[in-house]
């Protein structure tokens, strides 16, 4: 197909494969990524040795916590489930040559580099970044002065959203058509791996919520840029009141969570897909209840937009429209519990194989359940009340959010990378890599859930005036530190290992892991432009034909024809 | 003895037989070019846009403490003697809606293969999109020589302005692209770029043409019927 010649330039810069551009989306998505975790060194060394060092004042603390929480949940996780591997996987493992839109993918690419570019300028602005907390709430994010970074801060931040979004919509338009529409002969909807289904549906939820923070952060832009007053009611600042009146403060919450809940499943359900493959390949077995899986992907995708108003509860609401959004919250435990289900049963009595994406892949299922189980007392208004706004929520959402999706993303690189460099990683410090992080993130965030309850308010500079903390608090806190030190520094291992394999690391096999899905039957590893050579391949069966009962090996290929001799698993027919 | 899948296929009504059909097909999900799927994916997720700018509107109105000022005397024109309210605005909706009926010629034209008149029916669809976005400049100016801004306005809520010229400018926006990509599919079409690939294209540009039409009407009904 793309027999002509290309320069370095269009082949690794600006290219329209698509697994080129999924590798910068995962590389500078990484990059970004490592930028959050050093803002997150900070606020942890001042709150685990308050006094001790000078890194930050209480106005830094604000700018570094806000970026940290931005840049970790847009910039880092949505880029690298969606415009990583949803760019790497969905062309490869549906059979098509490249998305339906080259061009506007590498445009999505570029955009969403600009907007990182701004969200860094912020930093070297007047005043810094700005410090209004992740959720930007106003009036503190509309108002001169009122929170460190008001002024170029603020701005830029909200020209960086509305760039990433613009990005996002090219990238998540491309995905859902080409899913739909670019599907090779044989591979029905029903035959599509997990992986392309959550990306699929993730990639339908972001082109309907990030019109919601698109219009918030407008409005928001104005009232900064134009002195509207969208969100800003009669405020009284330094003993003087504002010229401005008549703002709704609670219309940009319900704009902002309106994106910000279906946000937490645009990243889960990539992220989920990417668990199921790495559980069924590696135990050797056919996912557990394949049909229910899509349905309770569905099904969280629907309800998951009925949802938003469970972060607000503190806000003021009505309480029957609290009572309407507890119960909505409380359903979603329902799809989320069939899905760990079917990972245990899928598991149970396969023939499992301990290397290291199946260890990231264990990892995933036991932090999403720690995380998923502690939003429960938070989904109800009675038990959300006392224990909002404490470090009790901080765990929560980084288990479930950062850590489990973490452990997906971790878990499908070193799944896919003999895949994307044709060689193989080092398995050792792979292992070395899972263990510190695994154990690590429960030795930060577990004990965060004892701090909750214990009171401790979260998004503090220092707790020292707060005489009611018992003094083990401290303690805690000095913990949680030391481990985020240690969890921190160990993802060099996983990035030294990632360079060191991909130039130096041993040639790996077109298959290395005897998976049955189309990406690994490419005619050359790493596929080249075009992915399949002379003719895209044909798909005969399922995703998910592991230790078929008769067959010769304990996985058929999606691409192998059924005979008497090959027949479908049980589960498939 | 159960029934076979086909035979319950078989039994179900012919709509939903063709969905399933479709659905569950390979290759492709919709029987239509791929740009067409993705320009109605694009025309969803705008909906979402202007829902929410629309909702916010509502809730910044419901939400303000200075009265709301009457559009249909903000709206009015002043002609000789009398005031005649929303005139400008009817004249500026009357021109949109006419302009997808000469949208909607174009692409019949165009899968005729009659270039010229393709051409020319989309030349016309844009002229009428520059003279809403004239009309609504002209209307603009007016607003704001009377002293209306975003940050305030002379007969009460600041909210008024900053929702008005938000919501206005953002389809003026919509419309000045529109017009911009009707004339490169004109010019397209002229110089026969469609003769081996199929008139699609023009129908596609049709499909974002009526979309922003379409929201002109909500935007009309709720800002300023009401």
């Amino acid at each position: 197909m793309h027999d002509h010649h290309e320069s370095f330039w269009t082949k690794y810069i600006f290219s329209q494969d698509h697994k080129v551009i999924a590798i910068q989306y995962t590389i500078t998505a990484l990059l970004v990524g490592l930028f959050g975790l050093v803002l997150s060194w900070l606020l942890r060394v001042q709150l685990g040795f308050p006094g001790k060092f000078s890194f930050l004042n209480p106005g830094s603390y604000y700018q570094m916590l806000t970026q940290h929480g931005m840049i970790m949940i847009v910039y880092l996780l949505t880029a690298i489930l969606l415009g990583g591997f949803g760019n790497y996987l969905i062309p490869l493992m549906i059979g098509a040559r490249d998305m339906a839109f080259p061009f506007l993918n590498m445009l999505s690419y570029w955009v969403y580099l600009l907007s990182v570019l701004v969200l860094m300028a912020a930093f070297l602005v007047p005043g810094g970044p700005t410090g209004a907390g992740w959720t930007l709430y106003p009036p503190l994010s509309a108002l001169p002065n009122a929170a460190p970074g008001s002024g170029w801060g603020i701005k830029l931040m909200l020209i960086s959203l509305v760039i990433f979004i613009a990005a996002a919509t090219m990238g998540g338009l491309n995905y859902v058509t080409t899913v739909l529409q670019c599907r090779t002969k044989g591979m029905t909807l029903m035959r599509m791996p997990l992986s392309v289904w959550g990306i699929f549906i993730a990639s339908v939820m972001a082109l309907f919520a990030f019109p919601a923070l698109f219009v918030g952060g407008v409005m928001l832009l104005f009232d900064n840029l134009l002195g509207t007053s969208f969100f800003i009611p009669a405020v009284t600042l330094f003993g003087q009141q504002l010229p401005r009146e008549g703002g709704n403060p609670l219309l940009f919450q319900h704009l902002f969570w309106y994106f910000g809940h279906p946000e937490v499943y645009i990243v889960i359900l990539p992220a989920m897909g990417i668990a199921s493959e790495l559980i069924a390949t590696h135990s050797r077995k056919p996912i557990f209840g394949y049909k229910a899986m899509v349905v309770a992907l569905a099904a969280i995708a629907i309800i998951g937009f009925l949802v938003w108003a469970h972060h607000m509860f503190v806000s003021g609401m009505n309480p029957y429209f609290g009572f309407f959004f507890a119960v909505s919250t409380l359903i979603i435990a329902i799809p989320s519990a069939v899905k760990v289900y079917n990972w245990l049963l899928t598991l149970w009595r396969g023939n499992i194989r301990f290397n290291t994406p199946m260890l990231f892949g264990i990892g995933w299922i036991s932090t999403f359940i720690i995380g998923g189980l502690t939003g429960l007392p938070l989904g109800n208004v009675i038990a959300d009340v006392p224990l909002h706004d404490t470090y009790f929520v901080v765990g929560h959402f980084h288990l479930v959010m950062g850590v489990a999706a973490l452990m997906a993303i971790f878990g499908g690189i070193y799944h896919w990378f003999p895949k994307i460099t044709g060689r193989m990683f080092n398995e050792r410090l792979g292992k070395l890599h899972f263990l510190v992080t695994f154990v690590g993130a429960y030795m930060i965030f577990f004990p965060m859930f004892l701090l909750g309850i214990l009171g401790v308010p979260r998004r503090y500079f220092d707790f020292e005036a707060l005489q009611y903390l018992p003094p083990q608090t401290h303690g805690l806190n000095i913990v949680i530190t030391v481990a985020a030190l240690i969890v921190g520094a160990a993802q060099l291992l996983f990035l030294g290992n990632l360079i060191w394999s991909a130039v130096r690391g041993p040639r790996a096999a077109a298959n290395p892991w005897h998976a049955t899905t189309l990406e690994w039957q490419t005619p050359t590893t790493p596929p080249p432009h075009g992915n399949w050579g002379a003719e895209t391949p044909t798909v005969y069966r399922w995703a998910y034909d592991y230790s078929v009962p008769g067959a010769e090996r304990d996985f058929i290929p999606q691409n192998v024809p059924l005979t008497p001799t090959v027949p479908m698993g049980v589960s498939a027919r | 003895m159960a029934q076979s899948l086909e035979e319950r296929v078989r039994a179900m009504p012919r709509w939903l037989r063709d969905l399933v059909a479709d659905w569950s097909s390979d290759q492709q999900t919709f029987k239509v070019n791929w740009g067409k799927a993705m320009m109605w994916f694009f025309i969803v997720s705008d909906m979402f846009v202007f829902g929410a700018f629309l909702s916010a509107y509502a809730a910044a109105r419901l939400g303000a403490t200075l009265p709301w000022p009457d559009p249909a005397k903000v709206f009015a024109l002043h002609i000789g003697e009398s005031e005649i309210p929303l005139l400008l605005i009817a004249i500026m909706t009357v021109v949109l809606i006419s302009s997808s009926g000469t949208m909607a010629i174009a692409v019949k034209y165009g899968y005729e293969r009659n270039r010229a008149k393709a051409a020319l029916f989309l030349a016309l669809t844009a002229l009428l999109g520059l003279t809403f976005v004239g009309m609504q400049a002209f209307e603009w100016t007016k607003l704001i020589r009377e002293g209306f801004r975003p940050w305030t306005n002379p007969l009460g809520a600041p909210q008024f302005g900053s929702s008005f010229f938000m919501i206005t400018g953002f389809h003026g926006l919509h419309v000045t692209a529109g017009v911009i990509y009707l004339i490169t599919i004109a010019s397209q079409v002229l110089r026969g770029a469609y003769e081996k690939i199929g008139y699609q294209r023009v129908e596609i540009a049709g499909l974002y043409w009526h979309f922003v039409d379409l929201v002109w009407v909500f935007i009309f009904a709720f800002f300023y019927l009401f």
